[in-house]
């Protein structure tokens, strides 16, 4: 019997009925709202207003030659209330040639990190973070390698090093 | 040890030798490790050193956690680009004489991991004196690999280093794919390419 997360309608039927533009659909018991871009970070606000106060992930998905797909990114927000359980994904797509979403640092520290390592990967840029550097590639990385149209061997970036020589030492 | 010419009388417990070899048998059996361990490779070779297996019948049993303190490196794991300025900076600190083991798949040819973030083998940016096959290798093969290394070190070496004057020989073993574009990283982030960049721009005297 797999587990279902309690219920969600009420706080979907008060997101629809505040922001006009959000898809909804279920699957499997897990509800998914669809947001447009410039709402995103009022609706996180909202909900966050409403109890969901914990920020459980921030990632994001490349759509590049994805089937029936409309847009390129498409960013995961997984949000819970801790005091009822309620659980709800939220999903905001954004395109070439400047993704940009609204920074939720203002309402989660915690996304702090989790944003900064979408931005080193995917190069999805957050508006309003307060400190917007590479988390997990080296600093003098310059691709988004979790791109679907950077190549997995890269483009040298593993060769470029200094060779050191029993000369140097 | 070479033995003494026929003609000259040695007093008893006297032996006649070079110098270069007495060099060389001191340094062969004080092997310091310093252990580079990233991964599952540094298991095994925690089990190297570990009673069972017993590092310290080879005099080289002495892991120090300090690159000043060392002459032998071995790197058991594999090398991502985000670590290799930093395997180079600690190479850089031990004193000579120095040698590298390169231990597993993955530290000598990047093994299964073919992927943008990870060295295709160390020996393209550090020196490297031993190569130890295996994912990960047993503890047999590394102590093989130190009594090879012992013996490399008797027969090569001399007092003043003369063998470590390979700058030829290892250019050759330069990264085997060319470079596409000098701007796929930013060498303005990175201490030892900045180094590097100075000195080639400094005239020659």
């Amino acid at each position: 019997m797999p587990y279902h997360p309690p219920a969600v309608d009420d706080v979907v039927a008060a997101v629809r009925d505040r922001f006009a533009g959000t898809e909804t659909s279920v699957f499997r018991g897990q509800t998914r709202l669809v947001v447009p871009e410039p709402q995103s970070f009022d609706l996180l606000a909202f909900l966050k207003e409403r109890g969901f106060d914990l920020l459980v992930d921030v990632s994001c998905v490349d759509y590049l030659d994805y089937p029936d797909a409309k847009h390129r990114y498409g960013l995961v927000y997984l949000v819970a209330n801790t005091a009822t359980n309620q659980r709800l994904t939220i999903r905001v797509f954004v395109d070439d040639p400047a993704p940009t979403v609204k920074s939720v640092v203002p309402l989660w520290e915690g996304a702090n990190w989790l944003e900064r390592e979408v931005w080193d990967l995917f190069g999805i840029q957050f508006e309003g973070h307060p400190d917007l550097r590479r988390l997990v590639m080296p600093e003098e990385f310059t691709a988004h390698p979790l791109r679907k149209d950077y190549p997995l061997q890269g483009r040298g970036e593993r060769h470029n090093f200094p060779v050191i020589t029993r000369d140097h030492s | 040890m070479a033995v003494a010419s026929s003609n000259l009388e040695l007093p008893e417990n006297v032996v006649v030798s070079k110098l270069d070899e007495l060099a060389s048998w001191c340094r062969k059996n004080s092997l310091w490790p310093m252990p580079f361990a990233t991964a599952c490779c540094g298991i095994e070779l925690m089990a190297t050193g570990a009673s069972k297996h017993d590092l310290s019948r080879f005099g080289a049993e002495v892991f120090r956690f300090s690159p000043r303190q060392c002459d032998l490196m071995i790197v058991a794991g594999r090398v991502v680009m985000k670590m290799l300025p930093v395997l180079q900076r600690i190479w850089q600190q031990m004193h000579e004489p120095k040698w590298c083991i390169s231990m597993g798949a993955c530290a000598s040819t990047g093994g299964v991991f073919d992927t943008y973030a990870v060295v295709q083998g160390i020996d393209r940016f550090i020196p490297v004196d031993m190569y130890v096959p295996g994912c990960p290798p047993r503890p047999e093969q590394l102590i093989q690999a130190i009594i090879d290394l012992q013996d490399k070190i008797q027969r090569e070496g001399t007092i003043t280093g003369r063998e470590f004057d390979t700058r030829q020989r290892q250019e050759r073993k330069r990264a085997l794919v060319e470079i596409t574009s000098p701007h796929t990283i930013d060498a303005s982030r990175n201490p030892i390419m900045q180094r590097e960049l100075a000195a080639a721009a400094l005239p020659r005297s």
